[in-house]
């Protein structure tokens, strides 16, 4: 890839009212990228506007939640001209197939983007048996 | 009197035009997803990226950007006038050659964005901040296009 593409601006997507929320506000689902080597998985998450301590990471009965908190902006008393953007939570669940070792699971948050890296259980990783011929 | 308190009556007009251009776009873009299913393409809104949000006081325009995952060294900002550019590159590092992609949501690649702002910048008084992703460029306004108070003598 020789010469970057432009990017494109996309609408953010709220997430589908499954639970209804007790505090008001909008809820979005941040962009993610997901891959996985033989030992790890890692879950690359957009959340623009959140801080790191506003990052939750869950996982439990195999159903890893990530969500943020966006705080109001200090600029309140400023009248809006153009809105484009909505501001909100952001929030996603995934299932994972595979164990994942609970107390090794990294998160690091730099610039709006969640690092998660997930470590396999030993019992995941794959092994390759070789069959002899007997 | 009836007159009279029509006229006292709260005054209900738009706040600003676009919110409710807006607000009209999102509810036809409601109507006619289940026609087009494309929803979220908004009619109003500008598919370059970033998208902004631009507010303003007295003395300042504030413009927000969310540019998640870019380092503020990649981002450049330029005031000429009434025009404020935003332009950059999001790079995303290629990870692990053996990682196979469950899912690649993320977009890397150049932007570049001209917004122009309702009036008169003051290119000597900005302030630009990146934080968390989120960017905020706070433009002064030059002395002339204040809002000045008269006093009623």
């Amino acid at each position: 890839m020789a010469e970057s593409k432009e990017l494109q601006a996309k609408e953010k997507q709220t997430v589908p009212d499954v639970v209804e929320q007790t505090r008001p506000g909008l809820v979005f689902t941040p962009d993610v990228d997901i891959f996985e080597t033989d030992h790890d998985i890692t879950l690359l998450a957009d959340m623009p506007g959140v801080s790191t301590e506003d990052v939750n990471i869950d996982l439990k009965d195999g159903v890893l939640t990530i969500s943020g908190d966006v705080k109001p902006w200090g600029d309140t008393a400023a009248s809006d001209v153009l809105i484009e953007f909505d501001i909100g939570k952001y929030y996603r669940q995934f299932t994972l197939s595979d164990a994942i070792e609970q107390e090794k699971i990294d998160a690091k948050f730099e610039d709006g983007v969640l690092r998660l890296v997930l470590p396999k259980a030993e019992k995941a990783v794959p092994r390759k048996i070789t069959v002899t011929a007997g | 009197m009836v007159a009279r308190r029509m006229i006292n009556f709260p005054f209900m007009g738009w706040p600003h035009p676009f919110s409710e251009m807006e607000r009209m776009a999102k509810q036809m873009d409601w109507l006619t997803s289940g026609i087009f299913g494309r929803p979220g393409a908004s009619f109003f809104s500008a598919r370059v990226f970033p998208a902004v949000n631009i507010k303003e006081d007295k003395e300042k325009y504030y413009v927000h950007a969310e540019l998640p995952g870019i380092k503020a060294d990649d981002v450049k900002l330029e005031v000429n006038g009434r025009n404020l550019t935003i332009s950059g590159e999001r790079k995303i590092h290629s990870e692990n050659e053996k990682a196979k992609y469950h899912r690649k949501e993320r977009e890397a690649g150049k932007f570049s964005r001209v917004i122009t702002l309702p009036g008169e910048a003051d290119a000597t008084n900005v302030d630009a901040k990146l934080v968390n992703g989120l960017l905020t460029v706070a433009i002064g306004k030059p002395e002339t296009a204040r809002p000045k108070q008269i006093i009623v003598n």
